[in-house]
């Protein structure tokens, strides 16, 4: 976006871009202004879109040699495994892809917690974010269905089972989903559709998550409005797209390294067993992203309340820009939500770990605990220390502190501050 | 004025009028894509399975596969029979009588699915000593009703029937 309006240099790019501005659109994108302290916490946006162009890519590629069918998909993933060419290669791209995708997805979302991202103006930007978060939940968990192994079977029969929760409709909808009474062969087939269909709608959703950012532009480390295009500002390319290249590639090679060093690590052996629905595993557990939810979710002892602290524990995420009023956006300059924020994550931690064990004696304790925990920092702290916390002075921009030495303790008042002094 | 205000309400009717069906047509339009989920006239079709119970001995217990949900048929000792019947109905989440549960008290038919979220029960487990759901901890008694745990209601008993002294009817 600078000054004066992109004019394309060649006669036929002109007469192109009059007609449909793509050219516009590329030299906004190169000269986006981006606040010049971005930390690598912020490469992972462009690691996502990685993420998921891999995803569709090796799906689009494993679609045309899995089979939806219930007697059918085990054998075919088989198939895939030992028959297609590099068939191993893309099945194990394709699930530790997804497992990596999680991994970047949470630290994402962790960095906005932490530099206070979701606050206004970048309500909207957080809100498309949660729902992409909530569609790669389901997407991943119709995908693990796929393999039609023991794990695919009762995972995909609890987690169908938690809309029975609903009282009256419940039955009915279960119903509804399975297109039977019970996981079957309906069941598969209509999660291949979703499966497939699914990440387009994130794709289309990503793209309304950077629109919605590039209005206000990139929130930044120390969380103050900055002047964009101003000595604070650096151009997207080549600045940030070289620090996102560098922070994608050592993604890349721990990626590669879970490939084809331990592939099956993030998965769980019992997949490795047809489905049969006389049997269930002795101990049933989903894929490790989504363990805190799982342990909220038997935190519970009663069905109807388990189902619901699962739900809000995941929609509470999409009200905390008005949870949290504090007008100081990171948590460099919020002493108190800091270390609130360290406890949030052992929290969700110890309820991913807890997720993963029986439910049981001190594990059920931790997870009663933690679930209780979870919903205090949200509905009670956040909200009582945005009104009482004092906050630390707040430079005026980015540049100052980092010219002038040693702030000078007169740039460093805040404007509020400034007012009431 | 009086022609106006007749003329506004014809508009108001024929907006109203106009809605409405619009609204009836695209509801009749979404219907067949929703409903294509439910289950199917093929799937509907394999409702009934007749399984012979002769070589099942006392305490051992079977599972039938009826509408792809495992069914299991337990041919009960004494002492369980017992031990489901003198229960005091005031101690259970879901109260119900063993009587009520069976059509001969030597054999218990019931749905092997976890009423919590659809898992097949152990046999022989638990604290009340007839089934233990492995997937968040549920106990059931003898008579598949459920004691402690997330579980909201007693294992379902199918519609079933006796053919004879030696086969049973599900479904
Ligand atoms: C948001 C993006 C996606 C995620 C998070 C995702 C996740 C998954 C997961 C977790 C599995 C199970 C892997 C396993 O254990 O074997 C899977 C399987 C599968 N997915 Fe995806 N997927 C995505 C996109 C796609 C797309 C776009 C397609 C099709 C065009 C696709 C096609 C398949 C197929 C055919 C399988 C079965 C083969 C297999 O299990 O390896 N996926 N997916
Ligand atoms: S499914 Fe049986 S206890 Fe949850």
């Amino acid at each position: 976006m600078s000054d004066t309006p992109y004019v394309p240099s060649s006669k036929f790019g002109k007469w192109f871009n009059d007609r449909l501005p793509l050219l516009t659109l590329s030299a906004h994108l190169q000269d986006y202004p981006t606040p010049k302290n971005l930390n690598y916490w912020w490469t992972f946006g462009g690691i996502l879109t990685f993420c998921l162009v891999t995803q569709i890519v090796t799906g689009l590629v494993l679609a045309m040699h899995y089979v939806a069918h219930a007697d059918l998909a085990f054998d075919s993933i088989e198939h895939i495994m030992r028959d297609v060419n590099y068939g191993w290669l893309l099945r194990y791209i394709h699930s530790n892809g997804a497992s990596m995708f999680f991994l970047a997805v949470y630290i994402h979302i962790f960095r906005a917690l932490f530099y206070g991202s979701y606050k206004s103006p970048r309500e909207v930007i957080w809100i498309i974010g949660m729902l992409i978060y909530i569609l790669m939940m389901a997407t991943a968990f119709m995908g693990y269905v796929l393999p039609w192994g023991q794990m695919s079977f009762w995972g995909a029969t609890v987690i169908t089972n938690l809309f029975s929760a609903i009282p009256f409709v419940g039955e009915g909808i279960t119903t509804w989903l399975w297109g039977g009474y019970s996981v079957d062969n309906p069941t598969l087939t209509r999660f291949f559709s979703l499966h497939y269909l699914f990440p387009f709608i994130i794709l289309g959703l990503v793209i309304l998550h950077i629109w919605a950012l590039h209005v206000p532009g990139n929130n930044n480390p120390i969380g103050i409005d900055i002047k964009k295009p101003s000595k604070d500002t650096v151009p997207f390319h080549p600045y940030i797209t070289i620090k996102d290249l560098f922070a994608l590639l050592i993604f890349i090679i721990i990626f590669s390294g879970f490939i084809f060093f331990s592939p099956n690590v993030m998965g769980h052996p019992d997949n490795y067993i047809q489905a049969n629905p006389l049997i269930t595993p002795t101990h049933i557990v989903p894929e490790w992203y989504l363990l805190p939810f799982y342990a909220i979710l038997r935190s519970v002892p009663d069905k109807l309340g388990g189902v619901i602290l699962l739900f809000a524990s995941i929609f509470i995420l999409l009200a905390l820009p008005w949870l949290d009023k504090s007008k100081v956006r990171s948590a460099v300059f919020r002493p108190i939500y800091r270390i609130f924020f360290w406890v949030l994550i052992i929290d969700v931690l110890a309820l991913g770990y807890v997720g993963a064990m029986p439910a049981e004696g001190l594990y059920l304790l931790i997870a009663r605990v933690g679930t209780a925990y979870y919903f205090l920092h949200f509905l009670v702290i956040l909200p009582f220390l945005s009104r009482v916390e004092k906050t630390d002075p707040l430079p005026l921009s980015i540049s100052e502190p980092v010219f002038g030495g040693m702030p000078k303790p007169a740039m460093m008042k805040s404007d509020k501050k400034n007012k009431n002094e | 004025m009086d022609k106006l205000e007749k003329k506004t309400n014809r508009r108001d009717f024929l907006f109203t009028a106009s809605y409405t069906v619009g609204a009836v047509g695209i509801g009749a339009v979404i219907w067949p894509f929703v409903d294509q989920m439910n289950p199917d006239r093929s799937v509907k079709a394999l409702a009934t399975t007749e399984v012979d119970i002769s070589q099942i001995e006392p305490g051992k217990s079977i599972t039938v596969l009826w509408r792809g949900k495992p069914v299991f048929i337990k041919r009960r000792t004494e002492s369980e029979i017992l031990e489901a019947q003198k229960v005091n109905l005031n101690e259970l989440p879901h109260p119900e009588k063993d009587e009520e549960r069976v059509k001969k008290s030597e054999w218990l038919v019931m749905l092997g699915v976890c009423t919590h979220l659809g898992c097949v029960p152990l046999a022989d487990k638990g604290e009340y000593k007839g089934w233990f759901c492995p997937c968040h901890g549920s106990h059931y008694d003898t008579s598949g009703r459920i004691r402690k745990g997330p579980a909201p209601t007693n294992m379902e008993i199918p519609k079933y029937e006796f053919v004879n002294n030696n086969t049973i009817k599900i479904g």
